[in-house]
């Protein structure tokens, strides 16, 4: 069953990885970015991890695509045409930089000595377990976290007030 | 998950279950339909439809057949895909919210699995919140696909209004959490048993009243009902999104909100007053069930009587009221319960 599901999921999330990159209308990329959100999702709880699955569909898949589609239709939002910039070499050198990088985690997959798995702690990716180890292990990295996100939304406030306008 | 019945009985039962599920809530949304403008009708003292059959009970399906025969048109240089895919989305999304909604106790059960509710997991409530913001694609691509301006404007406003209200939705339920400790909707139901001084049932309604109202005003905010239901606004923008579409495709969205409906009132029904708890449930745990659904009738009863009471806010009305009032509000809500949690942990169920 879970071999089953793994496969299904996986087929889709490279298949709809592949439309995301070739697909002409920046809204169809947009949206087969989604499916593979969503098959990541189911991914990650095949693995168990529930927390992680659900926080995924509601960040990346409930607010941040959301907010891409905003963009990509108020640019443009009649033909949904994307703009046809093109950096010179950008081809050779992607193709370059992407088999460097298969050939760089082909090397590692390959050389690691992956064993069987080990069987999980029981109630290992519930919400319970991730809070706690969240809240004791990596408390100093949530904190400094937190801060860092406290400064992205202050900036985006200052940003949003023009100069010469007072808040009102 | 029970490990005495095989794998496939249990696929089998599931099935059955959401099959069973997925028409009771086509029902409820005809009858919902049909609720809504009896209601309405003698709000604004009218008789509303009473010609199809006793009360006019037919009427629904009569309207059924009737968008069911309705050119099925799609605009010029609309796009097709996302045109289709639209109406489907936020119908599905609606129905699979309801995969975790317990309508009655976990012990009743069937061939070993509970009976009134298809599943129990372990993040409950947030898998509720991840599957009703996937709707917001819905609403974007309806008015997007469409290729006209109306749909356009009213998609992005309802997106963002959408997008608005999830927060303090989302932060009015935490208080919640903080009292129950746990996710899981049958559990939050548990801790609402029984009653504090003999007469006062157990409901989070008495121990988290600010967040009850914040949960309601985005409850209202999220299913685009009156008084939030400017995407909808005639005078400026048609119907919103939903202006280039006829025929079933149009009574999709429309299936859609009442669904929406149904579903925010389980969820208030279930975090703020006690679920299926109420006389006799020791007894009897099948009368839950009945229980349940009168406390979300009532729900959907007060969701149409401030439709018919309250006048439509304007847009900026509407975003100053999610960002400045109920944002904050539910801040100083989750705030507040975490103090009380922290100096007082036997007054949640959770401690």
């Amino acid at each position: 069953m879970e071999q089953v599901l793994f496969w299904l999921m996986a087929v889709v999330a490279v298949v709809s990885a592949l439309t995301t990159i070739s697909s002409r209308r920046p809204v169809h990329s947009a949206l087969a970015f989604l499916v593979t959100l969503l098959s990541l999702a189911v991914l990650f709880l095949l693995l168990s991890a529930q927390f992680v699955a659900v926080i995924q569909i509601i960040i990346y898949a409930g607010a941040i695509l959301v907010l891409f589609l905003f963009v990509i239709m108020l640019l443009n939002a009649q033909s949904g045409e994307g703009p046809q910039i093109k950096l010179p070499s950008q081809r050779p050198l992607a193709i370059a930089l992407a088999l460097l990088l298969f050939g760089g985690l082909s090397y590692l997959l390959l050389s690691s000595p992956l064993g069987a798995a080990r069987p999980l702690p029981a109630g290992m990716g519930t919400v319970q377990a991730v809070g706690g180890i969240l809240f004791n292990h990596f408390l100093l990295p949530f904190e400094v976290a937190s801060v860092l996100l406290l400064v992205g939304v202050i900036g985006a406030v200052v940003l949003t007030v023009k100069e010469d306008e007072q808040p009102k | 998950m029970p490990s005495n019945i095989s794998l496939l009985a249990l696929v089998l039962i599931t099935i059955v279950k959401g099959a069973v599920l997925i028409g009771a809530l086509l029902m409820a949304f005809a009858y919902g339909t049909w609720l809504e403008r009896r209601l309405v009708g003698r709000f604004q003292l009218r008789l509303g439809p009473n010609r199809v059959g006793p009360l006019g009970l037919m009427q629904p399906m009569a309207d059924g057949v009737k968008v069911i025969f309705k050119e099925d048109f799609v605009p010029a240089q609309a796009d097709r895909l996302a045109y289709w895919l639209a109406p489907a989305l936020v119908v599905a999304v609606a129905l699979t919210a309801f995969a975790v909604i317990p309508f009655g106790p976990p012990s009743v059960k069937l061939f070993g699995v509970p009976l009134f509710y298809i599943s129990n997991v372990n993040v409950g409530i947030l898998l509720i919140l991840a599957v009703t913001s996937i709707g917001a694609y819905g609403v974007i691509l309806g008015g997007w696909a469409s290729n006209s301006k109306y749909s356009l404007l009213g998609g992005l406003r309802s997106t963002a209004q959408l997008i608005s209200y999830e927060l303090g939705v989302g932060l009015a339920i935490l208080g919640v959490i903080l009292l129950a400790g746990t996710l899981e909707l049958p559990q939050i139901v548990e801790q609402q048993a029984g009653t504090w001084f003999g007469f006062l049932p157990r409901w989070n309604i008495f121990l988290q009243p600010l967040g009850f109202l914040l949960y309601s005003i985005g409850a209202l905010a999220e299913t685009n009902r009156a008084p939030f239901d400017l995407p909808e606004a005639e005078q400026e923008l048609t119907t919103g999104y939903q202006t280039e579409y006829g025929g079933m495709k149009s009574a999709m969205f429309y299936m859609a909100e009442y669904i929406d409906i149904v579903l925010v009132s389980s969820i208030a029904t279930l975090l703020f007053l006690g679920g299926w708890q109420g006389p006799f449930i020791q007894q009897l745990p099948g009368l839950g069930v009945l229980w349940f659904l009168v406390k979300v009738l009532a729900f959907v009863f007060i969701f149409i009587w401030l439709r018919a009471t309250l006048p439509r806010i304007r847009y900026d009305q509407l975003m100053d009221l999610g960002w400045k009032v109920v944002l904050p509000l539910a801040l100083l809500n989750l705030l507040l319960t975490a103090l009380i949690v922290l100096i007082w942990p036997w007054l949640g169920g959770g401690g």
